[in-house]
């Protein structure tokens, strides 16, 4: 058996016995992700689905002086209530989202065929409100349309002589690219996975031994100190590949219970997404094991190095937020720049588009490579002078 | 055997090994005396081939340890300053593990690591995980496994730091038994009475620089002291660092 075969054995049969180094792979790393997936998304169907089936609840003041309106808003579902005797505070204290005011002129104005006047009391800074206050101004803007047509026909004009131009939206979008926006987050967790599962792992596998006083003894043996980091690293990718595995495995589960198709949405999370997934990120493990292993060798302590690594792990978070504030249009170069490539691929396979053999591969290749890059830089830290010398 | 020539290694101003040559035979137990601080632990890191020096040369069993650092440590048994064992793991994996990193098959690994284990005395808590040890405990699988490729020389960096009187007497009789095996084993220590009992030789280090070297005879001859600790004392030029 080779000497980093028996590193690697000592490595994971260590941590397998390490309940911290469990729990923080398995538990933290990775089921967290799910979960909190699960618990947001969730949270935002319940609320979209809250707000657009339940009928609009609109105070009316003056209802009186506008019985056909109040008709009209009544036969599309409105709730007209009694409006509070305090219509401003009432907004104010954001007990209402919108409150309708009929002036007592509104039916002189009406008869005498000029613009009639209603006041809408809002609070335009609420976004809670924000979607009633639309709804609202539709119903109305759909009354005066209608009564505008009225009108015109009544003086023999066909209504189309005030609508000159008619847009129609045609729609690209399928109920599967409309869960991207919902799925925005989805590769941060994923990637964060890979970093993650890792982590504990690669930080007591050398400073943790250094600070433990065994890592010099080890390097006293005659193997190469290149051989045994090697093993290290291996150690510390596998446990970041088992991590994204064991969470796309979880996300599989969790996402079917999801009720996605409520609000027109699919997402695709089986197990053929699940193994394009893995096979896509699971080559950003060897980049994250390498910066963990070398910020680990790097690092006076094992409490610097702990420090170091919840910086590192944040930092594939970085193409992630700013491709959801600033979504970007896919071009080809993306998809040979890792966490871009990353983000990319997740987002196009739990849409359900096909695979294109080549963005996998140029992702996977190119993410290998620096992967080995890195890996390198980690191997020639190891032969620090300094690295066995524990303070 | 093991052949030091005037070895050099400063770290920053301070110049911790500076010109340091002695020989260490085999079938013969080398004391490197010497109080904390002199020089003895980056000498012994030097030598087995963690530390380079910066000028002078070491060989072991007559291979120049630059030339070839794995034939060196292949012939070295080394229990360093730090002996962190791995917690999680059994005392006798622990052994084992260092029995595969070099290379051992299972047959022989399972020979070694028993005859070890009896040797030391550690048989009852060979299974247990070392969490929890005694200090005594633990420098014998620390030991334990600095031998277990049955290397030629044996280096021991402060054997009996922290451990009791039962400790430190069955460890300085493995040493000897060491010897009477016909290996050459060279330790350090600050502690006149172990290094006056148990060494045919003494390498006497201040400073970073070798101070006296011979048999006990040859020491107090050249001091002109009849009793060893002063002339330990004398050469030295302080009682400072040392222990009775």
């Amino acid at each position: 058996m080779s000497a980093w075969n028996v590193v690697f054995l000592k490595e994971v049969r260590e941590n397998l016995r390490d309940k911290r180094a469990m729990v923080s792979t398995f538990v933290y790393g990775t089921l967290l992700g799910p979960v909190l997936f699960a618990g947001l998304i969730g949270m935002m169907i319940s609320v979209m689905l809250e707000r657009s089936e339940k009928p609009l609840e609109l105070p009316v003041i003056g209802s009186e002086n506008a019985p056909n309106l109040v008709a009209f808003l009544r036969s599309q579902g409105v709730e007209v209530q009694k409006a509070p005797n305090d219509p401003e505070e009432t907004i104010k204290r954001r007990d209402a989202d919108v409150i309708l005011r009929i002036p007592a002129a509104y039916g002189e104005q009406w008869r005498a065929g000029k613009a009639a006047t209603l006041e809408l009391i809002v609070d335009r800074s609420q976004q809670k409100a924000e979607q009633s206050i639309r709804r609202t101004e539709r119903y109305i803007q759909a009354y005066a349309g209608q009564t505008t047509a009225q009108r015109l026909i009544v003086r023999g004009i066909s209504p189309e002589v005030i609508q000159p131009i008619l847009v129609a939206d045609v729609d690209q979008s399928t109920p599967q690219s409309r869960s991207g926006i919902l799925l925005a987050m989805l590769p941060y967790l994923l990637i964060l996975t890979v970093f993650a599962g890792g982590s504990y792992l690669a930080v007591d596998a050398t400073a943790g031994e250094r600070e433990r006083q065994s890592l010099e003894p080890l390097l006293i043996n005659p193997v190469s100190r290149g051989e045994i980091m090697f093993g290290k690293l291996v150690a510390t990718y596998a446990f970041a590949a088992a991590s994204l595995a064991l969470s796309l495995f979880a996300f599989s589960i969790v996402t079917p219970m999801l009720p996605v198709e409520k609000i027109g949405m699919i997402i695709n999370f089986g197990l053929k997404q699940c193994l394009l997934l893995f096979v896509a990120i699971v080559p950003l493990g060897l980049i994250g094991a390498g910066l963990l292993t070398s910020v680990s060798a790097f690092s006076k302590s094992f409490r610097e190095a702990q420090t170091y690594v919840t910086l590192l792990i944040m930092m594939p978070a970085i193409p992630s937020m700013i491709m959801a504030l600033n979504p970007l249009k896919p071009a080809d170069w993306m998809y040979a720049a890792p966490l871009i490539s990353h983000q990319l691929l997740i987002e196009q396979t739990v849409r359900g588009e096909p695979a294109v053999f080549w963005q996998f591969a140029a992702s996977v290749g190119v993410t290998l490579l620096i992967g080995a890059i890195v890996a390198f830089v980690a191997s020639k830290l190891y032969h620090r002078e300094q690295l066995a010398i524990s303070a | 055997m093991i052949e030091l020539n005037d070895l050099r290694k400063t770290f920053g101003a301070v110049k911790a090994v500076d010109g340091v040559s002695f020989v260490a035979r085999d079938g013969e137990i080398t004391g490197l005396l010497g109080p904390n601080g002199a020089g003895k632990t980056t000498t012994l890191r030097m030598l087995y081939t963690l530390m380079k020096p910066e000028t002078g040369s070491i060989k072991v069993d007559g291979v120049d340890i630059t030339r070839n650092p794995d034939a060196v440590r292949r012939n070295l048994g080394v229990l360093p300053d730090a002996r962190g064992l791995y917690k999680r793991l059994s005392a006798r994996e622990n052994i084992e593990y260092f029995g595969r990193l070099h290379g051992l098959d299972e047959a022989t690994l399972k020979m070694r690591c028993d005859a070890l284990i009896q040797a030391l005395n550690i048989g009852d808590i060979e299974q247990r995980k070392t969490e929890g040890f005694s200090n005594g405990q633990r420098v014998k699988t620390a030991i334990a496994r600095a031998l277990i490729h049955d290397p030629r020389n044996v280096l021991l960096d402060e054997p009996t730091n922290g451990l009791d009187v039962m400790a430190t007497r069955a460890l300085r009789q493995f040493m000897l038994n060491l010897r009477g095996e016909g290996r050459c084993v060279l330790f350090s220590s600050h502690i006149m009475q172990e290094v006056a009992a148990l060494c045919d030789r003494i390498v006497v280090i201040a400073k970073g620089r070798v101070v006296a070297q011979g048999t006990a005879d040859e020491l107090r001859a050249q001091t002109g002291e009849s009793n060893l600790e002063d002339a330990f004392v004398k050469v030295i030029g302080s009682e400072e660092g040392l222990s009775l």
